[in-house]
């Protein structure tokens, strides 16, 4: 390696100590578990964010909030309307708003500057709730957010949320709990009035590019009243009064599981864990809510014919797709690992295999599935970077890669098409429909003309 | 969308920016490290900043970023990121080899009092620098200043820790660019060439952050200065700071350590500012300005004298960073245009006395920077005062969709366009390519709006 000019990364090791967060499935390899849910190592160029990240992603659809994030102005800036989360009326969360703390506010604390922050913009506002977000620093600083928080909500009388979310508390994850436990706080304050004993909330759908939306209506048409979506299009009226539901489905992401967890606890409303995407775990989502209800088998019913009527329209493209798609080679790698399922099953539909699989956050159990799932010959990767992500896609001559923003230009550079499944992409993935574009997305990136002039693995095969 | 949540009436806010037109030091600290040849940015605190940090790189640039991090548990937060910045060091060089490793402090270090100096000193002084490798380090708490602060520090050091002097001095100039553009770094090294003066400029993002597609992911893609380069620039016989915000920090930290002399201009956005570049470049390297030069200017003035009326009295609103604003606010008096609403949320003395004095020729204009100044205030001024022309990063196209003002992307970030890293904004090059763009959106604008009997093929 030394005195060479250029490193590719063809030439790259494997970073020491991240041995067993990498498995290669093959007839002998090992049995064990591969190592997840550690923080990454220092030095590490890791693909993943912090605990602040994680909540502001679950918190950032509740429309007719306002969201502050105290701390300096970066955290608030790099997540000002990042998220194509959209809202069918008020676009409160899409503004920024910041303490935007100073060199003083860190010596001398920030509580002062929150408070009159809160006061200013809840009067402006008028919103129907605040989330005050807490970064790295003031953990640091100690500001005591939640007297801030109380003070405000009693003389505003609206809720005003603290969001523990101190980036180094722990992973994404635990933002994910953070703000599970904020909007706890909301759930069972409102009335339950006129809540259908046939009802759902749907829970960790974020309405990226309007798919909740389209979730939404699937059910609506079996006769299922959504009482609240959490949290995409979200509202605070919904959320308040969302215990009256009878069941929760909770999207594969897994981010809102602990709600739907300690719903069941303190509510006895049982909930259900599926995926919106493709058509196998789409179809199965809707059967799944339909069985909840044996008694009314109308319901079931209304569902197998929005699953038949739907994949009859798709079907005849989605031939066309497959046809072109079939034997090319998929790499992933995206946040959660559930969706790494989905995303297997999907491809498969149109005639694509999966060689390398990852996530950023993916449990024990996640990778033993995934595992199971896998062909023969499939890399394993949790927490990984671009350097190994780089690495396999060449070795094992992958066509496409499903990722995020920081992996789209990797793939480009490499000669390899790209479809983002994360937060950034402009077309709905989930439902029917969603499937439809997603394998129209997939098969125009394969496909384009570009990859002729750009040669792949450097020109080398 | 923003347009029902902003009220018309401004009032004076007491500790809360909506819509900044700023972000964080790191970020600058990341983007000028990688302005060195082999140099892996490393961010000393929790991986949420850094992640953030290169998430917005990579869309502006459309380029992988690379940069490590220490990787800040709730351990390294109460005892001290010490041992996490050694490790970081002792793995990345295992691992990703790098010729240097550019540390910067995020908030979180600079508050538990992390110190970089002692830290890299001790990594060297136990042996966990290989010989022929560096670890520097810059100090960039976004608690202070902002994106450009970082920018500016990170540059100082670098120069600071590698420039040395041999006591004989070359025949180079020194260049020392403030935050712009891997196209603009491309222009000044093509125009020093043309001028035939010869220079060292750094940091150097061309090549690194406009690589080519090669069908490999290069991890230290082939631009950016080299170490033996920057080690040089202390025996350079001047400098030249391009931007007094971003780059003379620098410049004066070289004075001070190797004597070099320095001139600090502004960053040659616009005929004025780039007559002064050229003429600073050309005093420097003792050279006269090529007739192929005068003739680019030519062009400019040309266009400039053809089109005057369509710019004479436009009113303009405008944001983004000092080195960028102050040039760019006289390029637009110089077209005849009305700079009229002008924020940005870097705070600074020096940027606000020089922002005064080219305003005279602005009356009424309002001019805010630091906290508070921010993309809301600017919508509030925009709907007291309409103007025709709003100019500043992507986040404007909140306020032009709203007001259905004409809307020029210029600065950082741009995470919607292309160009702005493939096309030199500045020289005359980049002079001529912004009349271009603020004249296509005025007249699209206008064949947009034109009433039917008026709407004419010539314009
Ligand atoms: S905590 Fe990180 S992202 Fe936030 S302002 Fe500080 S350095 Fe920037
Ligand atoms: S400062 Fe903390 S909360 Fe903010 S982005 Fe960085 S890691 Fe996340």
């Amino acid at each position: 390696m030394k005195g060479k000019e250029v490193m590719d990364t063809q030439n790259i090791s494997l970073l020491e100590g991240r041995q067993k967060q990498v498995y290669e499935k093959t007839a002998g390899a090992p049995e064990g578990d591969i190592a997840c849910e550690k923080t990454s190592l220092s030095g590490s160029v890791s693909q993943r964010a912090c605990v602040f990240c994680g909540s502001r992603v679950v918190l950032y659809p509740v429309a007719d909030a306002i969201h502050i994030v105290h701390g300096p102005i970066g955290c608030a800036a790099y997540t000002w309307d990042i998220r194509g989360a959209v809202s069918s009326g008020p676009e409160l969360h899409r503004l920024s708003f910041s303490s935007d703390l100073q060199e003083m506010d860190v010596i001398y604390g920030g509580e002062k500057k929150l408070y009159k922050s809160l006061i200013e913009l809840i009067d402006q506002y008028q919103p129907k709730a605040a989330f005050i977000y807490s970064t790295c620093i003031i953990g640091l600083i100690g500001d005591d957010i939640d007297a801030v928080c109380k003070k405000v909500a009693k003389e505003k009388g609206i809720p005003v949320l603290p969001v523990h979310s101190e980036g180094f508390k722990g992973t994404k994850k635990d933002g994910y709990k953070a703000a599970c436990n904020a909007l706890m706080k909301l759930i069972g304050q409102g009335s339950t009035e006129g809540i259908s004993k046939y009802s759902i909330n749907i829970l960790g759908e974020f309405n990226l590019a309007g798919e909740a939306w389209i979730i939404r209506e699937y059910y609506e048409k079996m006769g299922i009243q959504v009482v609240a979506t959490m949290t995409g299009d979200g509202r605070i009226d919904d959320i308040r009064r969302s215990h009256g539901a009878s069941l929760n489905v909770v999207q594969c992401s897994g981010s809102m599981t602990t709600l739907a967890k300690e719903m069941e606890e303190k509510y006895g409303i049982p909930y259900i864990r599926v995926s919106y995407f493709g058509f196998e775990d789409m179809s199965k989502s809707l059967y799944d809510v339909a069985q909840h209800f044996p008694e009314r088998p109308d319901i079931m019913e209304k569902a197998k014919e929005i699953v038949r009527d739907e994949i009859k329209q798709y079907y005849p493209e989605m031939q066309k797709f497959k046809a072109a798609l079939t034997g090319k080679k998929a790499a992933i790698y995206v946040g959660g690992a559930f969706k790494t399922f989905s995303l297997i099953k999907a491809l498969r539909t149109v005639g694509m295999s999966v060689v390398l699989a990852g996530s950023q956050t993916g449990n024990k159990q996640d990778y033993k599935n995934l595992k199971e799932m896998c062909d023969e010959g499939t890399v394993i990767v949790d927490d990984s970077n671009p350097v190994e992500l780089s690495k396999f896609i060449l070795e094992k001559e992958a066509d496409l890669l499903i990722g995020g923003v920081k992996e789209r230009p990797i793939a480009f550079k490499l000669g390899v098409a790209f479809c983002d499944h994360n937060h950034e992409r402009k077309i709905p993935l989930a439902g029917f429909i969603g499937m439809y574009y997603f394998a129209k997305e997939v098969y125009e990136s394969v496909m384009s003309p570009v990859w002729q002039f750009a040669p792949r693995k450097g020109g080398v095969k | 969308m923003l347009l029902r949540h902003t009220s018309k009436e401004v009032k004076e806010r007491e500790g809360l920016t909506i819509n900044p037109a700023k972000t964080c030091q790191p970020i600058g600290a990341m983007y000028a490290a990688l302005g060195i040849h082999g140099c892996l940015p490393h961010s000393h605190g929790s991986q949420g900043c850094c992640s953030y940090h290169r998430s917005t790189l990579t869309r502006h640039y459309k380029e992988p970023v690379m940069a490590a991090t220490s990787s800040f548990t709730e351990g390294a937060s109460v005892f001290g990121g010490q041992a996490n910045l050694l490790s970081a060091i002792e793995t990345i060089f295992s691992v990703y080899d790098p010729e240097v490793i550019a540390v910067h402090s995020t908030c979180l270090s600079e508050t538990i009092g992390d110190d970089l100096q002692q830290i890299t000193k001790k990594a060297s002084d136990d042996g966990k620098i290989p010989e022929g490798k560096y670890v520097i380090y810059a100090s960039t708490p976004s608690f202070v200043g902002s994106h450009v602060t970082g920018y500016a520090n990170m540059v100082v050091g670098m120069t600071e820790q590698f420039a040395v002097s041999t006591g004989e001095k070359n025949d180079k100039v020194n260049i020392i660019a403030g935050w712009m553009e891997p196209s603009d770094m491309r222009e000044i090294k093509s125009l020093a060439s043309r001028l035939g003066v010869k220079i060292v400029l750094f940091p150097d993002t061309s090549d690194v952050l406009d690589a080519p597609q090669t069908g490999k992911h290069e991890f230290y893609p082939k631009g950016g200065i080299t170490i033996d380069e920057l080690k040089t620039v202390g025996d350079s016989k001047s400098s030249i700071a391009v931007g007094c915000i971003t780059a003379e920090p620098a410049a004066v930290a070289l004075d001070k350590k190797c004597k070099v002399p320095f001139e600090t201009v502004d960053m040659p956005i616009g005929l004025s500012a780039t007559d002064r570049f050229i003429m600073a470049l050309s005093k420097a390297g003792g050279v006269e300005v090529p007739a192929e030069l005068t003739a680019e200017r030519g062009r400019l003035v040309d266009v400039m004298a053809d089109m005057e009326q369509y710019f004479y009295g436009k009113k303009v609103a405008l944001f983004g960073d000092p080195d960028q604003l102050m040039p760019l606010t006289e390029f637009l008096l110089d077209l005849g245009m009305v700079p009229k609403h002008i924020v940005s949320g870097t705070p600074g003395l020096r940027f606000e006395k020089r922002m005064k004095e080219i305003l005279e020729r602005a009356p009424g204009a309002n001019f805010k920077n630091g906290p508070q100044a921010d993309m809301f205030l600017m919508h509030q001024w925009i709907k007291n005062e309409p103007v025709d022309l709003l100019i500043g990063n992507t986040y404007g196209k909140y306020i032009a969709r709203d007001e259905d003002i004409p809307f020029v992307r210029f600065g950082f970030p741009i995470l919607d366009r292309i160009g702005h890293s493939y096309f030199p904004n500045i020289g005359y090059a980049g002079s001529l390519r912004l009349v271009e763009k603020i004249l296509g959106v005025l007249m699209d604008q206008q064949d947009r709006t034109a009433l039917e009997e008026k709407f004419e093929l010539v314009m």
